[in-house]
């Protein structure tokens, strides 16, 4: 077997079997599952437990129409029982929680429904609302039938206005196609984000541990560094890859027995199949990219500990491609975005967001990963001879003047 | 199968590290080569090995470079001991050897006869990081020649262990040699040089100071060494036309002489004196050579 694969299989299989990788799969894979059942979880701990809510009423008239429009909410958790007695009984009846809480009605000077709400504690707002809810519908109805309005009138004064968006531009996108772009748009620059930063600082610190444990001089002498390079890239890749469909199946198996169109919700519904093939070329170039940058930095340092430190950089980078990426998710057209589509190290995010939000010319986009893939090249020529130097070097932290000795070591 | 260096030489920026060293190491030799720390013999190795290209000069094997795709006939135990501390030393040892070109049912075999050659059969399944340093370094040097190398650098092989395990490392090195490995190895101390290479290098400050077959240096080397026990006071002898260096022992003097003829003078002198224990002449030993050397460059 190459020894490129045999350095990627490794990689793939030690960090796989790793405790901490275990550890963390399991834990997010819990927290998926949790998220995706939320509903159920909360339907589980609330299910039997009906409210009951005494109510005084002191219109004698509001009760049924209360308990009716309740029941047209299609509010089935709070149950309503009228009580004739006196406040003061009342309240015995919820201190004594037989009650959870109980609800005075009368009517103020304009002869509209007003309401009090009694409990031992209020920190359950839901109950509350829902009641107020309740009766603000019927005070709606009761004010509005006193001036002599229909339920058709009503219904005319609180129809939203009819807006609509319209593109000129015959290509443009219809705002139902942008928003469902900006749906997956954000999805995926998300998870690129997550994923470079993640497995990138895995990579580095992956380098930094052989250099440390000092295993690297037996490594670069059977292996050339740019095979082990790459072959960590990948593994890693792989390694994040396997973790990412664990994941996804158990959101997308629980979102779907759930009843829930995950797709619906992210607006995937009908997207352009050049959409799909372009984010995962931007995905796996925009990987490359910063994966090569931290490797090449981890091979400055010779102590786990210095990894954060020179990374930094780097990390500010992704991090500043997710903000203008953010931006560019309410103003795809702005200058600033179309400049940084351009930037390598931007754009895998950003002119993947045009791609996804605007119709731009191919050419546009030819031009863009043409310039990303001349600097992974160049990238990766750098990094694997400052890779190649900067494994034999010791020393405290890491600067620039190292990264040139580092590319001098490699020199004649 | 001759491993040859042509004054080769490495710059760091100002600095020169290794300065016009030439080397002929013949096939199944054991080379020593020796040098105070910062000598330039690490260096020296890791242009070898490729790690570094010489600034002058060629180094070939087999009349060709060192390249990648040789590296299953290379074997390389540096000097800064590592391995993965978190992996057992099966893992270990099996991604390692097979970086160097070996199947897994291969490794499996020669791994678990070395480990019982070197009586660590039950580290098998142990992480490195719960080995002794010493044990850790037999793993390492495992991970050295498992696969068989016919080129074998050993960069400081027994620094850091105790006597019984370097006994233990040294047979295996002889071992090796007997079935035809090429091995270079360098070291600071003199005596292992001294019993297991027949041709050595003395480095210092990046030069070659003094190179060739071992006996050839020392009968060149001209000095001898005269060991006295007597009853009677030696002290004068340090006075003696042709003695160089005198140190006082509680049994007599060891002297070092200019040439082998003082030491009958000597003879003759101290004949009638009294009880004479003990009249030796030995050559000099490699430490001498290398003091000698080593301090005359300094100078």
């Amino acid at each position: 077997m190459n020894k490129f694969w045999i350095v990627l299989w490794h990689t793939y299989i030690t960090k796989l079997k790793s405790k901490s990788f275990l550890v963390i799969t399991v834990i997010v894979g819990l927290l998926t599952f949790g998220v995706t059942n939320l509903n159920h979880i909360i339907d589980f701990f609330t299910k039997d437990e009906k409210k009951v809510v005494g109510v005084i009423d002191e219109t004698g008239a509001l009760y049924e129409p209360l308990q009716a429009q309740l029941a047209k909410n299609k509010e089935e958790k709070i149950e309503l029982k009228l009580f004739q007695g006196t406040k003061e009984e009342a309240k015995r009846q919820v201190k004594r929680e037989k009650w959870d809480a109980f609800l005075t009605i009368s009517y103020d000077d304009k002869q509209l429904p007003k309401a009090a709400y009694y409990a031992n504690t209020i920190a359950d707002s839901a109950t509350a609302r829902t009641l107020e809810q309740a009766l603000q519908q019927l005070k709606t109805a009761l004010a509005t039938a006193k001036i002599g309005l229909t339920p058709e009138q009503v219904k005319q004064l609180y129809e939203p206005v009819a807006f609509q968006k319209i593109a000129l531009e015959k290509s443009a996108k219809t705002e139902e196609e942008l928003q469902q772009a900006r749906g997956l748009v954000y999805a995926i620059v998300f998870a690129m984000y997550m994923f470079v930063l993640m497995y990138g600082s895995m990579i580095a610190s992956e380098v930094a541990t052989e250099k440390s444990s000092r295993v690297m001089e037996i490594l670069i002498s059977s292996v050339s560094p740019v095979q082990q390079m790459f072959g960590k890239i990948l593994g890693v890749a792989l390694l994040s890859l396997t973790q990412f469909a664990f994941l996804f199946a158990i959101g997308f198996s629980s979102l779907k027995s759930n009843g829930y169109k995950l797709f619906h919700i992210l607006g995937m519904e009908q997207i352009p199949a050049k959409t799909l093939v372009y984010a995962v070329i931007f995905f796996l170039l925009g990987y490359l990219l910063y994966a090569t940058l931290f490797a090449t930095l981890g091979s400055m340092v010779s102590r786990l500990e210095d990894v954060q430190l020179v990374v930094t950089p780097v990390t500010l980078l992704v991090l500043a491609s997710f903000f203008i990426a953010m931006f560019g998710l309410d103003s795809p057209q702005s200058p600033v975005i179309t400049v940084t589509s351009f930037i390598p190290f931007f754009a895998p995010l950003i002119m993947f967001l045009r791609i996804g939000m605007l119709n731009i010319a191919d050419w546009e986009v030819a031009v863009s990963i043409a310039l990303l893939i001349g600097t992974i090249i160049f990238v990766a020529f750098v990094g694997a001879k400052i890779y190649r130097g900067g494994v034999l070097m010791y020393g405290k932290g890491a600067s620039w003047k190292d990264m040139r000795k580092a590319l001098e070591l490699t020199k004649k | 199968m001759s491993l040859r260096l042509e004054q080769v030489t490495k710059r760091f920026g100002s600095i020169t590290a290794v300065d016009g060293v030439t080397l002929h190491i013949p096939e199944g030799e054991m080379f020593g080569l020796l040098g105070a720390n910062g000598a330039g013999k690490t260096t020296t190795f890791r242009m070898i090995l490729g790690l570094l290209t010489p600034t002058e000069g060629t180094i070939t094997w087999n009349n060709e470079p060192i390249r990648y795709d040789q590296s299953h006939l290379i074997g390389y135990l540096p000097e800064e001991r590592g391995l993965y501390p978190k992996l057992k030393v099966k893992e270990q040892l099996i991604y390692l050897a097979r970086l160097r070109g070996m199947k897994k049912p291969a490794i499996m075999k020669e791994m678990m006869d070395w480990l019982e050659r070197f009586k660590v059969p039950d580290y098998v399944d142990k992480r490195v990081e719960e080995l002794s340093k010493g044990n850790q370094q037999k793993i390492q040097f495992i991970a050295a020649v498992l696969h068989r190398p016919k080129l074998l650098i050993l960069d400081e092989p027994f620094s850091g262990l105790d006597p019984v395990n370097v006994e233990l490392l040294k047979e295996a090195v002889i071992d090796l040699k007997r079935n035809g490995t090429t091995i270079v190895f360098s070291s600071h101390r003199m005596e292992h040089v001294e019993e297991l290479c027949e041709h050595l290098c003395i480095m210092h400050r990046g030069k070659p100071v003094v190179s060739g077959a071992l006996k050839e240096i020392k009968r060149s080397f001209g000095k001898k060494n005269v060991v006295i026990h007597a009853d009677f006071s030696l002290e004068e002898l340090s006075r003696f036309p042709g003695v160089l260096k005198a140190k006082q022992t509680a049994e007599g003097i060891h002297l070092q002489i200019e040439h082998e003829d003082v030491s009958q003078r000597i003879l003759a002198h101290i004949a009638n004196k009294g009880f004479i224990r003990k009249f030796a002449l030995e050559e000099p030993s490699l430490n001498d050579i290398f003091i000698e050397k080593v301090g005359a460059v300094y100078e």
